[in-house]
């Protein structure tokens, strides 16, 4: 069953709703004694990544959530947490990425936020991106975004230049995209990770 | 590439659609969810829900539509129309909306722009503006077009954008209901002046019109209404038409 950690950074219904469609069962983690309930773990967040941050401190889930050693995924903001910095509020974050969440300059990449319906392109063979296609759209939006690596990018984006559309190192997984509002792709990855079995 | 979007619009009273839609077999056409569900199926990219509820027990109905909605519909959609306060929008975020759409509330309290962003993040906010061209000046006007404002259109958008919107809905109140196509001479002015997305609205009435208003004006998103719930353009066929002009679409 999905745990997802609940921290107050931003709403949470469509998330829900969505694992409700495709027949997914979760509850809620406040505490550290209720990681323990759940075989894989959820990071939502939208809004202020600093902010986020901020939040997910105060929850005391900090240390636990650094030694998760089952499938951890992080939405939108959630993603962003999981990488070194990023420069919304100049904010240290969990440190499990070497990688950085930087803002989209006006200009370079378009217009700001990033929003709507943009095509990935998808390493082979992730788990969290069985049967979706190659160049398949995913919902997005936002104004900061994870930085391209070879090393840990798992499906890379462009708008303007290229950046992380998600991430993945051993048991964590990051999406910038809304898998919750991206159609029949969207809920496809919400089952896949579901069932992701780790080495 | 980023994709353009196609917005159908839903008129909705006491959480009921009030203009006809004979597109489809539908159970209940009157049934704003049941309509949702089908547009993301044919494909829309994206759902704006304008609320003309004027009473607080429709208001009611309304945050219950929302949920059923955000629980039923695997895209994004935006609620307008009867939004005046943070109070009023944040009931519609736990509710599940994505957006939320302000207009008239916006011209009359310019800072609930700012408050609003500071609250939900400008991608929340989506700032809705009726223009009327007026011997070659373009003016906001309120109340669905009816009452025009001494305030210049560009400007009130650039403001809007400064003050915090995450996006723009235009809708020319010269071309709305006129099937004469969008007023891209306006929103290509516009677009070029803007850093935020920005949605034309007001006058689609063929499938070339789309061609035209993408390729005339390079905005992100269209949106109708009655030449969707009417069937006269049918959204596969649409995207079709667009990815034969050479314009991305999902």
């Amino acid at each position: 069953m999905i745990g997802i950690i609940n921290y107050g950074a931003g709403n949470i219904f469509s998330l829900t709703a969505a694992l409700e469609r495709v027949g997914l069962s979760y509850g809620m983690i406040n505490t550290a004694e209720e990681i323990d309930l759940y075989d894989r773990i959820i990071i939502p967040g939208v809004g202020h990544a600093g902010a986020a941050m901020n939040k997910l401190r105060e929850s005391g889930l900090v240390p636990y959530i650094k030694e998760l050693r089952k499938p951890v995924l992080g939405i939108c903001v959630g993603m962003q947490l999981l990488t070194d910095y990023s420069e919304e509020g100049e904010a240290e974050m969990l440190k499990l990425f070497p990688l950085k969440t930087l803002h989209f300059e006006a200009g370079v990449a378009g217009k700001v936020p990033h929003m709507g319906w943009n095509s990935i392109s998808i390493q082979a063979n992730n788990p969290l991106f069985a049967n979706i296609e190659d160049q398949s759209y995913f919902y997005f939006v936002h104004s900061y975004y994870i930085e391209y690596d070879t090393a840990f990018t798992a499906a890379k984006c462009d708008y303007g230049l290229p950046f992380s559309a998600a991430i993945s190192k051993d048991n964590f997984f990051g999406v910038q995209f809304h898998p919750e509002k991206s159609g029949k792709a969207g809920e496809q990855l919400l089952l896949n990770f579901s069932t992701i079995q780790l080495d | 590439m980023l994709a353009k979007r196609i917005i159908p619009c839903l008129d909705v009273k006491d959480g009921r659609t009030v203009k006809g839609v004979n597109f489809v077999d539908l159970r209940d056409a009157g049934d704003p969810v049941e309509l949702a569900y089908e547009y993301s199926q044919q494909g829309a990219d994206e759902l704006v829900f304008l609320d003309i509820t004027a009473t607080h027990e429709g208001r009611k109905t309304t945050i219950d539509l929302v949920k059923a909605v955000a629980r039923q519909v695997n895209i994004p959609f935006t609620i307008g129309g009867g939004i005046n306060e943070i109070k009023d929008a944040d009931i519609l975020l736990n509710a599940g909306a994505d957006k939320i759409s302000i207009n008239s509330a916006a011209v009359r309290n310019p800072d609930l722009i700012n408050q609003m962003a500071a609250a939900f993040g400008a991608q929340f906010v989506v700032v809705a503006v009726d223009t009327r061209s007026i011997e070659s000046q373009d003016f906001v006007h309120l109340s669905g077009g009816r009452i025009k404002t001494e305030i210049n259109t560009l400007d009130w958008i650039l403001e809007a954008q400064e003050r915090g919107a995450g996006e723009i809905l235009l809708t020319s109140m010269d071309h709305d209901g006129t099937k004469n196509g969008f007023d891209n001479g306006f929103l290509k002015a516009v677009n070029d002046r803007i850093h935020i997305p920005l949605i034309a609205s007001g006058g689609a009435g063929n499938q070339q019109h789309f061609v035209d208003v993408f390729q005339q004006t390079n905005v992100d998103a269209a949106l109708a209404a009655s030449v969707f719930h009417y069937g006269e353009i049918l959204i596969p066929d649409l995207k079709h038409t667009l990815r034969h002009n050479g314009i991305v679409v999902r």
